[in-house]
């Protein structure tokens, strides 16, 4: 087994890994986290396939590595602007809970 | 070598060790260390995939400023740590999230195993005209030449994220200046720290930017090492993070995108379209977006950390 398969097969681990948390934690915080552990996983794939990729005298081809870099730096976007979100709720209801509020509960108002 | 199949296995193994603890850890706040840590180790199986630019990213952005933001959040955010134990996920729930998981990665794995030879690759391509933009590093020819417009637009999407971030502010805060979470007076090691370090800083992200264009490196690595040395001088509180309506972070901000904009609508009547560049001027005017989006990627990065305003603007 070389490297790069080694390599595809942590990121499919970290893939499900990712998602499984994703599906399971009730704290969006931990969503959040576990939606960046999926994302690295599929970074990590792109990256096996730039190295399977290597030709013309370079270690591996730079077009999925230019992907992967873009990738990673609009993935921190995204998760600074739900981490923003998450916070915001706070702010406003107190909770972070995502679950549907029950009709009966008069809702928290909103601070703003 | 004869090491580094065990290295690689060892590694791997690491990587999944800490990223399931990740997972699985009670404490909201253990989980963003070790998700840290696992970025920080991810990283190092990124080199042995001969990705160092992207190895820099991810240390630099993927795991370094991700961890400084999730850091900053799970403080605040502390007091709703009990919803783990008041919503548990039912164990049927649990088996099926289990089940599907597994057979992604199962499906994954197989595709992995059964990828196409010889691969399809664009290495050769890439190589074939990197001469003809002057640069050595083939990942920067590609951000910067041939993609450049995935680049383009990846710069406003980090504005974007900074405006969506900025809009969340409450109304009475708007104007003002945000406020990092962490202690709210100064310490002795964090001061001595944030004295220190932003010098040797500055040096190292310059230097990654320089080398960018033969070697890894570029504006993101450079300017999260920078943004990571704002952001240690405002938490050790040695100096406030600006208010968000200061024309000279409104000017840096911009300034990145706007110099790839002018320089990308120059090329249509100097070159062959918009973000072409002129014969024999690709490495130069390369150079000139990288130094400006450096410090445009660095003020965004830097305000996106230190979140929404959270004080109000000075009368």
């Amino acid at each position: 087994m070389n490297a790069a398969n080694l390599a595809g097969l942590c990121a499919a681990v970290l893939i499900g890994l990712g998602l499984y948390g994703l599906i399971t934690h009730p704290h969006p915080l931990r969503k959040i986290l576990a939606f960046n552990l999926l994302g690295s996983g599929l970074f990590l794939l792109l990256a096996v396939i730039a190295r399977r990729g290597a030709a013309a005298g370079l270690a591996a081809d730079p077009v999925p590595q230019a992907l992967v870099i873009t990738g990673i730096v609009v993935a921190f976007s995204a998760t600074a602007l739900a981490v923003s979100l998450v916070l915001r709720l706070f702010e406003a209801a107190n909770d972070v809970s995502l679950r549907a509020e029950p009709p009966a509960t008069p809702s928290e108002g909103a601070s703003s | 070598m004869i090491i580094a199949p065990f290295v690689d296995i060892g590694l791997a193994l690491l990587v999944i060790g800490v990223a399931v603890w990740t997972s699985f850890t009670r404490e909201a706040f253990s989980a963003v260390i070790g998700y840290v840590a696992y970025g920080l180790l991810l990283t190092l199986v990124w080199v042995r995939l001969y990705a160092v630019d992207a190895a820099l990213t991810e240390a630099a952005v993927g795991s370094g400023m991700t961890g400084v933001l999730l850091i900053g959040a799970v403080i605040r955010l502390r007091p709703t740590q009990s919803l783990i134990l008041r919503e548990p996920l039912g164990l049927a729930a649990k088996l099926l999230a289990g089940l599907l998981s597994g057979a992604v990665t199962i499906a994954i794995a197989a595709v992995v195993l059964n990828l196409p030879a010889p691969p399809p690759t664009l290495a050769p391509e890439a190589a074939a005209s990197l001469h003809t933009t002057g640069l050595g590093n083939a990942v920067t020819g590609v951000l910067l030449a041939y993609r450049a417009w995935d680049t383009f637009l990846e710069s406003f999407v980090l504005l974007l994220a900074l405006i969506g971030v900025w809009s969340l502010a409450q109304d009475r805060y708007w104007g003002g200046a945000p406020r990092l979470a962490g202690p709210s007076v100064a310490s002795g090691p964090l001061t001595f720290l944030a004295q220190v370090l932003p010098p040797f800083g500055i040096v190292v992200a310059l230097h990654i930017l320089w080398v960018g264009a033969d070697a890894p490196g570029g504006k993101f690595q450079a300017g999260a090492i920078l943004a990571a040395m704002w952001i240690i001088v405002m938490t050790a509180r040695l100096a406030a993070p600006p208010s968000i309506n200061q024309i000279w972070l409104r000017l840096a901000l911009i300034v990145g995108p706007a110099a790839f904009l002018l320089i990308g609508i120059a090329g249509v009547g100097l070159a062959d379209g918009f973000l072409a560049y002129p014969e024999g001027k690709a490495k130069p005017l390369i150079i000139v977006i990288e130094c400006f989006m450096m410090l445009s990627v660095a003020a965004t990065l830097g305000m996106i950390v230190a979140g929404p305003p959270r004080v109000e603007a000075l009368k």
